[in-house]
């Protein structure tokens, strides 16, 4: 469903502050997989990501989504593929626009927009009955601001959409880190069903080791800005955090391993 | 006070004109967040275009759609170049304003300013709003619905009618999301270039619309005329919003508070000139005053009046 080949990105080249974030880069995921990225601060895992969801054009390398060539698409074009949600809970949803509103723009990601209306009243009973499965009680505000919901009440919202129009990627960057610890187990509990219930083909990015072993049926870990670690299958099961950091450990030559990850 | 009530009715319908660009920098500076320099320019440019027509002979309501379409072309110059070339919104608009003085002035026929000829009671006949018909109303000599105030007033219904559908379209939704969270509208496919020049494009529209009906009210187009314009938008948008943002809730309803705001503006201004002696010169100083006190109040709300208390910083050491 992803292809990655060999993608290198380099911020402000040439400058003081010059950084290599993706280091060449490969990464193919089947129909279906679900993949936790790790990894500390700066390895690259949101680089990854944004890369993927095309944010920025990748130095070299080639990107293909369901066996298209996605390299040289803008952002907006690739959005037809991916559906996202991001860390910032502000980010994932316009605050100004209604509920409803924003379901009904998720729910034409990737097509023209036209002069039709904006939304239907079919539209709105069809969001009326999937907010439902939220349990927030959205399905009863639905004109409401979304500026006025909770940051978890957002990235329920933003994760619903992402999955309103089957998208073939899910792309979860960090997205319960700016949540408490309650409510990011509820999104993540929320993000595994709707994970299950389609099918999607996932990446979801963690700071959380646990959460990465507890979710996915495969495992990555980044280190800069390579991917030093890949487990998948009955290993991945089996996995724990002391064999994680172990692992890691030996692939990196690193014992940094690591307060960081395993605080962070 | 006779003086200012006299002049009423002229402060209102001038208020609804400059309304409806208030109502094109609404699209700008409320929808899409950018502040569009281009109307100064631009509201001439619908001035010159209609009055150049018009005095050929053209037909009306052709004159006016001329005015829409070279004030969109203004703004469909700003947006590219603010997503083509990478230029910053404000510079953008700046340039195109400062290019669309020597076009204006072409447009004139390389003179600063030219007139209707109203003398000609044929050709007053054919306008459709004037500062003539304001008296003539309120003589008799016209029937009540030549008064620009009803005319202008329909303008201004039609054109909140013609927004208010358009932005509820999948294409008005799309430019709203732009301007609410552009990181969001691209990830839901939006391409976010397209919605700014769009959106420039509508706004630059109806500015040049509005000062081709100004220059109809007044009988002439200035090459000046847009001078401050864009003060004049947003204190109409600020005035409305301040004003009337707990009544109005709905988006046509917001179009009309910026119409409304428009026509307060004109009326305190009109207040200001009557009832004091002040030299005419100092408005566009007591305009810029109004729009920066108005800019202040909301921010001064917010950093001083509804902040939750904070803790009292410790006293002692101030490099601890």
């Amino acid at each position: 469903m992803l292809d990655v080949q060999n993608i290198r990105k380099t911020f402000n080249p040439g400058t003081v502050n010059e950084k290599t974030a993706l280091d060449g880069v490969s990464l193919t995921l089947s129909d279906g997989d679900f993949v936790t990225v790790i990894g500390g601060n700066g390895a690259g895992k949101s680089t990854l990501l944004n890369a993927v969801a095309g944010v920025w054009p990748v130095d070299s390398g080639s990107i293909s989504i369901g066996g298209t060539d996605v390299t040289r698409l803008p952002e907006h074009k690739r959005a037809k593929y991916i559906g996202r949600v991001f860390q910032d809970p502000m980010m994932g949803t316009a605050a100004t626009m209604q509920i409803e509103e924003n379901m009904a723009l998720a729910a034409r990601r990737g097509r023209a927009r036209t002069l039709r209306p904006g939304i239907t009243r079919d539209e709105r009973e069809h969001y009326r009955e999937t907010l439902k499965i939220l349990d927030l009680g959205l399905e009863d505000r639905l004109t409401s601001k979304v500026g006025l919901l909770s940051g978890g009440q957002r990235q329920a919202l933003t994760l619903l959409m992402a999955a309103l129009r089957k998208p073939d990627l899910l792309l979860l960057d960090e997205h319960t880190a700016a949540l408490d610890p309650k409510t990011a187990a509820k999104v993540l509990e929320l993000s595994d069903r709707i994970v299950a219930e389609s099918g999607l083909t996932t990446m979801m990015v963690t700071h959380n080791m646990k959460d990465a072993i507890a979710h996915g049926n495969r495992l990555i870990m980044m280190y800069e800005g390579r991917i030093a670690l890949d487990i998948s299958g009955e290993e991945k099961k089996k996995l724990t955090v002391e064999d994680l950091l172990a692992r890691f450990g030996q692939a990196t030559g690193s014992d940094e391993a690591d307060d960081k990850l395993l605080l962070g | 006070m006779t003086a200012f009530l006299s002049a009423l009715p002229g402060a209102v319908s001038q208020g609804l004109i400059w309304g409806i660009m208030a109502i094109g920098v609404y699209i700008t500076y409320k929808i899409l967040d950018i502040a569009d320099l281009t109307v100064d320019g631009s509201f001439c440019t619908g001035a010159a275009a209609f009055v150049m027509l018009f005095g050929a002979g053209v037909n009306i309501w052709l004159a006016l759609l001329a005015a829409l379409l070279a004030g969109m072309l203004a703004g469909l110059a700003t947006g590219l170049l603010h997503t083509l070339c990478g230029i910053p919104a404000i510079l953008a608009g700046i340039l195109t304003q400062l290019g669309l003085w020597s076009i204006n002035l072409a447009i004139m026929g390389m003179k600063a300013n030219t007139a209707i000829n109203i003398r000609d009671e044929e050709s007053l006949n054919r306008l459709l709003v004037s500062l003539r018909f304001v008296r003539g109303v309120a003589d008799g000599g016209y029937p009540f619905y030549r008064h620009p105030i009803f005319v202008v007033g329909l303008f201004t219904l039609a054109v909140i009618a013609v927004l208010y559908w358009f932005f509820g379209t999948e294409l008005g939704a799309s430019l709203r999301a732009t301007g609410a969270n552009p990181s969001m509208a691209r990830a839901q496919g939006i391409n976010t270039n397209v919605g700014k020049v769009i959106g420039l494009i509508l706004s630059n529209g109806l500015v040049a619309l509005s000062g081709a009906l100004l220059s109809q009210y007044q009988a002439f187009a200035d090459a000046s005329m847009g001078k401050g314009a864009i003060v004049v938008g947003l204190a109409a948008v600020i005035i409305g919003e301040v004003l009337f943002s707990k009544l109005f809730r709905n988006f046509a309803l917001k179009l009309l508070a910026v119409s409304i705001g428009a026509i307060i503006y004109y009326i305190v201004i009109q207040a200001v000139v009557s009832l004091s002696n002040i030299n005419t010169n100092y408005l566009k100083l007591i305009s810029a005053l109004i729009v920066a006190v108005f800019l202040t109040i909301p921010y001064w709300k917010g950093k001083y009046f509804s902040r939750p208390v904070q803790p009292a910083k410790k006293e002692g050491n101030p490099h601890a």
